[in-house]
């Protein structure tokens, strides 16, 4: 790391930037549209080239945590502002900065009504996004976890769709109750932590050492999982996710499945395995099996759905059941695989739910049937969207391809069945997308109403090339993206392995003494007779 | 001369960018130029290659061109990189060559589609893709090529997409792939799996091969039937062939390129390529040869009794390619590949043949509806003469040596079973491939005055290419002449290098007795099939051209057999019932009754129950979000509280 960066708090500057932003959005008048929408996008424009020197400053050679930043927060409760950020999640931030630029583009005619106020929702959701994947400390996370379901529940109540209320009180409830469990784990660790050192503190890195028996891990991992499970979602947890991406304005549904459901991917990996690896080992065939039953599931119920949206909400269940297989196939190939499935899914599933918006805006419905025979008169359209198409069913030459090879590749490895029904995932993934494809764009043009269609406009057009460009850079060159990854998951399998081993020494030889003091008592109960 | 490989894939991939970034304002003309001079300049430094590489010593012939590492995870590492032996020479010459001819052909026949620019975009992506596929020297990277023609094979199908026919062909061809790549893709990991156990993390030929002997019996078998399964996908074999003669709704000169000539034999190239392991497993070799025969005798009686001049092509695709598995299945590597050369000149030439008389009939396919074209299309029947009678084996034509090599290696390698049908095979090819010449060119014509009024010769541009693939047909067999005509099957030699199966003892043997069998043997043999091919051709001259009257009055009376070939055996809808029908199903019961019937319902109960329950204490709930914060609040305190009383004692 250079002298300079060491003295700039770049992950202060990159998680609170957004919030300047939202000031400055105040001081605009409402009826000033054009300001409002250029101000945010030049915000998210500048916070995402903050976030470039992230990845160019980044050391690829070592695990620790990188651009650091600890304070003393509440130091009697032993809250810390402790920020950082290693290979894992450096990818993940690129994302969200990345992201949030073209939700604000894509936001530019299909937001009507409260532009200003949806803008601030916007930036606001960013700063709880980056937040979230920055902090170290527990505490600091809880909030900024917290802070990101606020906007997200008005995003999809205020600016969605005619069942808008449901889906958002579905959203926020289903989260909530994983949220509440999640706290009481949080705190059940700090006193935990405590009883064993004497100190109290929420720092991960200093929890990541306490080697807590099997039994209580097992409890808090399921507490943990529960809420990550959700936020994933893991079948059979899904059911918010159809109807919140339904109802959700098209940057809602991007940020949903591009950012927040990677929230909790990116939770099992970072709190909830290394906290609790042995009870991660132990659960690692309920987690496999419901992975599984997702991907297979998810691609099922997908085929058969009449709404667009829909049909790519449920396609969401199933990626991300082989990122969920992938992590927890523990193995340097599925668990890369899986990190890179989380950003594929984010590229592509976001290019999706753009390209749905998109349609959505000029014909007011997403229903497959009153579509067929776009391609004739969009193509423009139809190649943008052959190619996200081609990227979610994982295409070679596509990003998809390196992630569900490298996931399955691992996962093989681990469990064979668990990896050859995980596969048939392919060959349905194929089949949904391809169907859909199919019935909306290719056949007669039969109906007046898509006869009128105009093509992508240059603001649309500038919206999506960035996502062909990442789609083709992930495919053909992932190495600029793995070799990132690299250490930072090397040294994850090697900590979480080390601690499950030293657990189960620890366990076998407190059986050994268990039962040498018994017998030992057992003399002495003979001797007293 | 390693280093300039590349150029060879190089040259299409420039060809699609130019055209598919920049070709929306260039003039046609520009546009068929520039993709037909990229495949023209690949071909020309193929040519040069394969000189040069005929300059070094045989052994030595193995060149790699490293152009950057791809996918690196842990220890598992695979590179983009490309490789040139005699293998991949013969197939990157066969690929660019056909490629070329019917790239120009494409011009004239695609000239006033309103889709010319993205036909040729396509075109060129294709031929990028095939050889990515040919040249690379990993599995991995191969099936980057092979999912990538099965990406332009969907989109040259499903070409004219108003269709709902094409785009519907263009589907069931991606998704029938896909289940063969679903198993390929598993013989992929069972061979990183295994060989990763003794620290091995390649899937580079070079690797696997040279550690073959890791692999145990029942391991090795395992990953080339899987291997094999990925073939049966591309290669339209037996079960998965049915997306093949539906793929006939794309361009013609698609089915002669993508659907005849290149793509549809990667599978046979992957197996000659593979020839180690499948060397290893006799078990597989038998599976392999069998359904090759199975698949060769059961399309070829499909292709008797139908009327659609490309169907009965495609059926004849399927059953040659057919062959080429026996060939690779009983060992005959090179035979196997050799077959694959020269029906790529004469299957290619008679889908240019059809679409030919397609441009001068307004498309129609029907050849119940032809008749006496002979006169009217002199240059198109002669070439499609000539492919004829090589595709039928007459001697002297390519089809001859290469198809005859296979059924003598079968036969003489013990294949008992797999040489009567395949030489029964050979007989119904010889019938209905006169049928189908003189039912269209002899007789008289039976299309109506309008249509029979347009009648023509194709432009040069693509009787030209027709020309040059006729004269491939004809010679393309004598680098393969066997010792006993006085050859020295220089095509054999050529390919031995690779074609070794590692040296072992089941190809030794065979190749051992092959080498070692009478000429006279070999020569009644070779009488054998020649007198069941002209018996074929004389039954059809018979029914078609001295008594029509009987092939109708056999079809009446065996009404039965004649409805189950006409409909192909009702596979298709056997598939669609059981198969697509039957996911359907129990996805939407997936949907309707677990999704929305269990899953949500439990959700919405919970819901409703606890509002209920709100309802008696309704004066703490006051329904907003506000109120169910606050109570996480509340309930985190009292959780913290009693965690914190706890710890103090």
């Amino acid at each position: 790391m250079g002298g300079l960066t060491a003295h700039i708090p770049i992950l202060s500057i990159i998680i609170f930037f957004p919030m300047v932003g939202v000031l400055f959005l105040l001081l605009i008048d409402r009826e000033n549209e054009s300001a409002i929408k250029g101000t945010a996008l030049v915000f998210s424009i500048i916070e995402f080239c903050l976030s470039l020197p992230l990845i160019i400053r980044f050391n690829p050679n070592t695990a620790d945590y990188q651009f650091v930043e600890k304070i003393p927060w509440v130091k009697s409760l032993g809250i810390q502002y402790f920020l950082g950020i290693d290979g894992i999640s450096l990818l993940l931030i690129m994302l969200t900065t990345f992201l949030t630029v073209l939700c604000v583009l894509s936001s530019w005619s299909a937001i009507k009504n409260y532009i200003k106020e949806y803008m601030i929702s916007m930036l606001f959701l960013e700063t709880g996004m980056l937040g979230a994947l920055i902090s170290l400390d527990l505490v600091l996370f809880y909030i900024f976890w917290e802070v990101m379901l606020i906007p997200m529940y008005l995003l999809i109540g205020v600016w969605g769709g005619p069942r808008r209320i449901y889906a958002a009180v579905k959203f926020f409830l289903y989260t909530m109750v994983g949220s509440v469990l999640m706290m009481i784990a949080i705190l059940a660790l700090y006193f935990l932590y405590h009883k064993a050192t004497g100190v109290y503190t929420f720092d991960i890195t200093k929890l990541y050492q306490l080697n807590l028996p099997l039994g209580a891990q097992m409890w808090m991992f399921a507490a943990f999982a529960l809420a990550f499970a959700i936020k994933v979602p893991m079948f059979p947890f899904h059911t918010w996710l159809p109807d919140a991406h339904t109802e959700a304005p098209t940057a809602g549904s991007v940020i949903l499945a591009g950012v927040l459901l990677k929230m909790g991917t990116y939770g099992f990996i970072r709190f909830c395995i290394p906290l609790f690896p042995s009870a991660a080992f132990k659960f690692v065939p309920l987690i496999m099996l419901l992975a599984v039953i997702g991907i297979i599931y998810g691609a099922l119920v997908a085929m058969m759905q009449k709404d667009v949206k829909k049909l790519v909400a449920y396609s969401s269940v199933s990626h991300l059941g082989f990122v969920m297989l992938g992590m927890f196939a523990f193995n340097m190939q599925s668990v890369e695989g899986s990190i890179y499935q989380m950003l594929n899914h984010g590229i592509s599933t976001g290019a999706l739910f753009l390209i749905v918006g998109m349609i959505y805006e000029r014909r007011h419905t997403r229903l497959i049937k009153d579509f067929g025979g776009l391609a004739k008169q969009i193509p423009i359209f139809a190649t943008f969207f052959m190619i996200a198409t081609l990227s979610s069913i994982g295409l070679p030459g596509t990003n998809g391809f390196v992630g569900e090879f490298l996931i399955l590749l691992g996962t093989f490895k681990a469990s064979r069945p668990f990896a050859v029904f995980a596969a048939t995932g392919v060959i349905l993934g194929a089949a949904y997308m391809l169907w859909m494809f199919q019935r909306v764009m290719f056949g007669k043009l039969d109906k007046d109403e898509n006869k009128v269609l105009k093509d992508l406009n240059w603001r649309e057009v500038v919206t999506l090339i960035p996502i062909v460009i990442m789609v083709f850079w992930m495919g053909i060159y992932p190495k600029f993206f793995i070799g990132k990854m690299e250490k930072s998951v090397s040294n994850f399998l090697m900590t979480v392995n080390k601690k499950v081993e030293a657990r189960r020494l620890m366990d076998s030889k407190a059986k050994a003494l268990a039962d040498n003091l018994w017998q030992s008592g057992k003399l002495k109960v003979q001797k007293i007779n | 001369m390693a280093s300039y490989i590349w150029l060879i894939p190089f040259f299409p991939m420039v060809g699609f960018l130019i055209n598919g970034l920049l070709g929306v304002k260039f003039k046609r003309s520009w546009i068929h130029i520039i993709a037909a001079s990229a495949i023209g300049l690949s071909f020309l430094t193929t040519l040069i290659l394969f000189f040069e590489l005929l300059k070094v010593e045989p052994h030595a012939r193995h060149f790699e061109n490293v152009i950057f590492d791809w996918i690196v995870a842990g220890k598992f590492h695979t590179q983009v990189a490309f490789m040139l032996d005699p293998l991949s020479v013969v197939m990157a010459l066969v690929v660019t060559g056909v490629s070329f001819m019917i790239h120009i052909y494409s011009g004239g026949y695609m000239h006033d589609d309103p889709g010319f620019r993205r036909f040729f975009v396509y075109l060129n992506l294709f031929v990028f893709s095939m050889l990515i596929l040919v040249l690379s020297n990993s599995f991995l990277l191969m099936f980057v090529g092979w999912e990538g023609v099965g990406l332009c094979s969907y989109l040259l199908i499903g070409f004219w997409f108003e269709k709902d026919s094409a785009a519907n062909a263009g589907k069931k061809a991606f998704v029938v792939n896909r289940i063969g790549d679903f198993g390929f893709i598993l013989g992929l990991f069972l061979i990183v799996t295994t060989l990763s156990k003794h620290g091995i993390w390649s899937l580079n030929f070079d690797v696997v091969f040279k550690n073959a002997e890791l692999f145990s019996p029942a391991t090795v078998t395992a990953i080339t039937l899987l291997l094999f399964v990925g073939a049966t996908g591309k290669s339209a074999q037996i079960p998965l062939y049915v997306w093949l003669p539906d793929a006939m709704e794309g361009p013609t000169p698609v089915s002669s390129l993508i659907h005849a000539a290149t793509m549809v034999t990667a599978g046979v190239y992957m197996i000659a390529r593979c020839n180690v392991l499948y060397s290893m497993a006799p078990g597989t070799m038998e599976v392999v040869a069998v359904v090759g025969v199975l698949t060769a005798f059961f399309s070829a009686t499909i292709a008797l009794v139908q009327n659609d001049f490309k169907r009965i092509l495609a059926y004849s695709t399927v059953s040659q390619l057919g062959y080429m598995f026996v060939g690779v299945g009983v060992g005959a590597f090179s035979a196997g590949i050799f077959h694959l050369m020269t029906h790529a000149f004469f299957k290619g030439l008679l889908f240019l043949a059809s679409g030919s008389v397609m441009h001068a009939m307004a498309g129609e396919l029907n050849i119940q509806k032809m008749g006496g074209l002979k006169k009217f299309m002199p240059v198109t029947f002669w070439v499609f003469m000539m492919a004829t009678l090589a595709i039928s084996g007459i001697p002297g034509f390519s089809g001859f040596f290469s198809k005859d090599e296979i059924l003598w290696q079968s036969f003489h390698r013990g294949h008992i079973f797999v040489w009567i049908m395949g030489t029964l095979a050979a007989g119904l090819t010889a019938f209905y491939m006169f049928r189908l010449t003189f039912v269209a060119f002899f007789g008289k014509p039976r299309m109506d005055e309008e249509t029979k009024h347009h009648l023509h010769e194709s432009p040069k541009v693509m009787t030209y290419p027709m020309i040059v693939l006729a004269i491939a047909s004809v010679v393309g067999g004598y680098v393969g002449i066997p010792p006993v005509l006085g050859g020295s099957n220089r095509f054999e030699k050529f390919l031995e290098p690779i074609m070794g199966g590692g040296g072992h003892e089941a190809v030794k043997e065979g190749a051992h007795a092959v080498a070692h069998a009478s000429a006279s043997l070999e020569f009644t043999m070779m009488a054998v099939s020649v007198i069941v091919a002209l018996i074929g051709i004389t039954v059809a001259y018979v029914f078609y051209i001295k008594n029509p009257e009987l092939p109708v009055r056999l079809a009446r009376g065996m009404r039965g057999l004649y409805t189950l070939l006409y409909n192909k055996y009702f596979v298709d809808e056997f598939y669609n019932s059981v198969f697509v029908q039957g996911t359907k199903d129990f996805a939407t019961f997936l949907w309707q009754k677990v999704d929305v019937g269990i899953i949500d319902a439990i959700v919405n109960g919970v819901a409703s129950i606890v509002e209920s329950c709100g309802g008696l204490i309704r004066k703490l709930q006051t329904g907003y979000v506000q109120t169910y914060a606050f109570s996480i609040l509340v309930g985190g305190v009292v959780v913290f509280v009693y965690f914190f009383w706890e710890s103090l004692f």
